[in-house]
């Protein structure tokens, strides 16, 4: 591990700045020149719930082999924030480096004597370069992003093409910028040894891989899927779900001859609101969704229980954050699994989908209409703030043009005159699933009460025992339909090769799947399967019956998934094992290692001895 | 007792231009009590769908949780329904109106469900304009879980366990028009001439049209000392004008003597005529809309009728500049952009 080699396309870099000072540009323009010579990077952004003054990270792992989860450890320390410096020179690993402004002496205390330091006067450089506060204050952030481009041998040419890319139509801020990073490059040049010993080299890694954020995808998938109808209030981390698609909407939902608007965006009063606009807007045949974090989705409990009983499709996409209540509103966690899984009082259960990149983002997002309709139910895409609000490598979004629209089981005015009874809640194919018409279909026939009270297989209001239980019996039939429609898991083996078997969701994927290239190398192979939907399907049972213990990792307190596992199967609670990540950082193979050898060495012991 | 209303109407009954007499305009059977104001304002709404000429299957009726809330069962059964959670009917009938911009809303609320439950749904579908007509059946009380005092019932009221209301009450019809509700009327449940017009003209009105009616509730607020009961509504109602509905096209004919009448002529050339107005009220000046209601008021007056209308408001969808066809009449190839476009938004993200 101690070779220069390894060090090659293989380290972490954080930037420490100060919210709103427009470093998060600078920042992405290192992200992407890295990506730009086909090496795998993943950025992290770290906030707080503020818009301008405090201290805010990004953090950026490169790695040769592909992994895109997070790595502790900060190998390459930009410390522009005087507030968090401290702190900052502590996060660096021993023998790393601590890039700072020396345009003031650091002071004794931020001194390591097991680490390397960096010092360019980045104030006193743009002060004299510039008269302007405002560009001294942009230009610094440049300036580092030269130096670095130094000290990691990044290829100046793609910083370059970026700022050609970023200043399309604006050509006139080109120069600057360039001439910016050339005196980041040019000091290191004459006042360093560079490159460092973590540097990257450029590679063809990514193929055709696009950088991504999740919430964009999300907004595109709904875009693509045909949505018309849009209700949402703002809450982080989901405002730019709608952000998006209503940015896709301006360039292709506009009608090139009249100019008018092939959607409408709502933006609510709060999100009771939205969901309510989203159940009358799908009611009444329009696709439409929201997009909603925790607090939301604990607001729109009570129309989620109407959507499922009254069986109107909803797409409810979940940008997940750190809870209960406003908890760390800008930090990630899956800890909303059973709070949408069983939303609403009563009896009910709701179909959720559990994307872990952005290409699955914009697919499941589309699917989410497509089975919502089916099965005229809500349907939950439950992301989380490290997918939708950081960029991931992923591969490229792809749409079928043969792909139709599935609207499920909707009668037209002719398919009415055929029918003699129009029965809203009359399961006629035996599938739990009824059909149902839009309103204004039909002048006398298929017209239906639509309400949250009990009913008869005609919608006509009952208090009738019996016909109360088939309701809610049929619902159940539904609920077996669904486990065949909703997307099924990855399985990462054709056959069982061991009697242990982790199982994770969402963004713990790229973790995970580090995780278990860490056990292969230590020669422990285990099965493993990621769940991508609720209801859980036969080959998710299997998994789990064909196990002795399943370690099931997931980024929340309560181990949600697993009691969800333990409820919706009825397996034994003893066979499945925890591993949790809850601190609002997304989670690392580190942790998932840590936490799973101690307990498969207890076991392997164990076995040896009985 | 039977629930099944009988199917029997005269032979002759007229019909209107769609050929539908009466009868296909009505619903199923009320269950609400004996001589409850709902039913009455559920007897305006069949005969005013009735004059309209209105394809019932292009109406749809949508309500909240309440008394109220379940009379559009009782009505329209021709019509889609959809009966919602309480207080939220607004935001389903916002999203139901951007789906399709080619049917009629009506909603049905109750005093409950609008004044206090629902108040934030309500102020925020009046600022958008939503071309929907909303009726609240507004008796004071909470009447399913018998009786208690709503948001609107006056301070001083009394109800029929003898307490007496310790709140100010909150006014709908000039929370509306303060709002800038685009269309405001306020009535009485046992003054169907007045009803019947208001609610044809709320129909017509190509925006934010809402009615606050009177309805007394025989079992819990009609006693005396309660300003919602039959009795003192009946001493105290003072109208601003009386009102005729003229559908577009139709030769106005009657003539009342100079000053004391007034047209309005709707978006679409229908007109409503105004007699004998009330001093000093002009329908078309939000202010002296204001004046009216709030001087009514002071004077322990229900004022009724028309109190304010805007012709030419613009509705949410010509705000947000949405499609002339329906939304839920688009198609993929209307609204996908297809895989083409996806290669070079992919390109865009390398």
């Amino acid at each position: 591990m101690s070779s220069q080699k390894s060090k090659v396309n293989d380290f972490v870099v954080r930037f420490a700045n100060v919210n709103g000072t427009g470093s998060a540009s600078a920042n992405f323009l290192f992200t992407k020149a890295i990506f730009r010579m086909g090496i795998p990077v993943t950025p992290k952004n770290i906030f707080p719930s503020n818009i301008q003054g405090l201290p805010t990270w990004y953090e950026v792992r490169i790695s040769e082999k592909g992994y895109l989860g997070r790595r502790e450890g900060i190998d390459l320390m930009v410390a522009v924030n005087p507030q968090s410096m401290l702190n900052d020179v502590k996060s660096v690993k021993a023998g790393g480096y601590f890039l700072y402004d020396s345009s003031k002496k650091l002071h004794a205390e931020y001194i390591r004597e097991d680490i390397n330091y960096i010092g360019i006067p980045l104030m006193q450089m743009c002060n004299d370069a510039y008269s302007d506060a405002r560009q001294r204050q942009l230009f610094k952030n440049i300036i580092y992003v030269g130096a670095l481009a130094a000290l990691l041998d990044i290829d100046f040419k793609e910083l370059e093409g970026l700022l050609a890319d970023q200043f399309k139509g604006k050509e006139k801020l080109i120069p600057m910028n360039v001439k910016a990073l050339q005196m980041g490059v040019d000091y290191i040049h004459s006042n360093f040894k560079y490159p460092l010993d973590i540097r990257v080299e450029r590679r063809d890694l990514l193929g055709d891989s696009i950088l991504m954020e999740g919430n964009a995808a999300c907004g595109l998938g709904a875009l693509y899927a045909g949505a018309t109808v849009v209700a949402w209030y703002p809450i982080t981390p989901s405002t730019s779900v709608v952000e998006a698609f209503g940015n896709y909407a301006d360039e292709f939902r506009i009608d090139k001859i009249t100019g008018k608007r092939n959607v409408a965006i709502i933006q609510a009063e709060d999100e009771l609101a939205a969901i309510g606009m989203v159940i009358g807007a799908n009611w009444n045949g329009a696709r439409s969704f929201t997009a909603t974090s925790g607090p939301g989705l604990s607001l729109m409990n009570e129309f989620l229980g109407l959507a499922y009983f009254a069986e109107v499709p909803t797409v409810l996409i979940d940008v997940q954050r750190s809870g209960p209540s406003t908890g760390m509103p800008t930090r990630t966690q899956q800890s909303d699994v059973l709070e949408a899984a069983y939303a609403s009082h009563g009896d009910t259960k709701h179909v959720l989908l559990f994307p872990s990149t952005p290409k699955e983002c914009f697919d499941l997002t589309v699917d989410s209409f497509d089975i919502a309709e089916q099965l005229q139910t809500p349907v939950i895409l439950l992301t989380d703030l490290d997918l939708g609000m950081n960029d991931h490598c992923s591969a490229p979004l792809v749409w079928d043009d043969k792909r139709e629209y599935n609207r499920g089981k909707v009668l037209n005015a002719e398919q009415l005159d055929k029918i003699e009874k129009f029965g809203r809640y009359l399961d006629v194919d035996g599938d739990g699933i009824t059909y149902r018409t839009y309103p204004g279909t039909h002048p006398s026939k298929g017209s239906f009460f639509t309400r949250g009270t009990s009913r008869d297989e005609y919608a006509a209001y009952t208090e009738d025992s019996g016909a109360y239980e088939r309701n809610m019996d049929r619902l159940i039939k539904k609920w077996n339909t669904a486990k065949n429609i909703v997307s099924p898991p990855q399985v990462y083996q054709e056959k069982n090769h061991s009697e242990i078997g982790i199982l994770f969701f969402g963004t713990s994927q790229y973790a995970a799947e580090e995780a278990m290239d860490m056990l292969k190398d230590d020669g422990i192979v285990v099965d493993a399967i990621r769940i991508r939907a609720f209801p859980f399907n036969k080959t998710v049972e299997d998994f789990v019956n064909s196990h002795d213990s399943i370690f099931v990792i997931e980024q929340n307190r309560d181990g949600q998934m697993k009691s969800l596992l333990m409820i919706e199967l009825e397996a034994n609670a003893d066979k499945f094992i925890s591993v949790l990540n809850y601190d609002g950082m997304p989670i690392t193979a580190d942790n998932i290692i840590k936490q799973i050898s101690g307990k498969l060495k207890l076991k392997t012991e164990k076995s040896l001895n009985s | 007792m039977t629930y099944i209303k009988p199917k029997f109407r005269h032979p002759e009954l007229p019909k209107n231009k769609l050929g539908y007499s009466v009868d296909h305009y009505e619903g199923a059977l009320s269950t609400l009590c004996a001589g409850c104001g709902h039913d009455s304002i559920s007897a305006g709404i069949i005969q005013a769908a009735y004059e309209l000429n209105i394809e019932p299957h292009r109406l749809a009726k949508l309500s909240g949780i309440g008394c109220s809330s379940k009379t559009p069962a009782y009505f329209l059964s021709n019509s889609h329904g959809f009966n919602s959670v309480h207080g939220r009917m607004p935001s389903v009938a916002t999203g139901a109106a951007m789906a399709n911009r080619d049917l009629t809303y009506f909603g049905v609320s109750g005093d409950g469900d609008t004044a206090s439950i629902g108040m934030g749904q309500f102020v925020h579908v009046v600022r958008r304009n939503l071309n929907m007509t909303y009726i609240v059946m507004n008796n004071g009380c909470y009447g399913l879980t018998k009786g208690q005092d709503s948001a609107t019932a006056d301070q001083g009221s009394k109800n029929k366990s003898g307490n007496v209301n310790l709140f100010e009450s909150i006014d709908l019809a000039s929370l509306a028009i303060e709002l800038g509700a685009t269309f405001v009327a306020q009535s009485f449940s046992g003054d169907k001439s007045q009803l019947v017009p208001l609610i044809k003209a709320a129909m017509n009105h190509p925006g934010f049209a809402f009615i606050n009616v009177i309805s007394p509730c025989v079992t819990f607020n009609n006693n005396l000392g309660s300003t919602k009961s039959y009795d003192y509504v009946r001493d105290h109602v003072e109208a601003t004008a009386t009102i005729d509905f003229v559908p577009q096209m139709q030769e106005i004919s009657v003539d009342y003597g100079k000053g004391t009448q007034k047209n309005v002529t709707m978006h679409d050339g229908s007109v409503l005529q105004l007699h004998k107005l009330a001093e000093e009220w002009d329908p078309l000046d939000r202010q002296s809309a204001m004046n009216a209601v709030i001087n009514a008021k002071a004077k322990n007056e229900i004022l009724t009728g028309l109190l304010y209308v805007n012709p030419d408001a613009h509705d949410l969808h010509h705000m947000i500049k949405t499609s002339d066809h329906p939304l839920n009449s688009l198609t993929k190839a209307d609204l996908c952009p297809g895989s083409a476009i996806l290669v070079d938004i992919n390109a865009e993200l390398r």
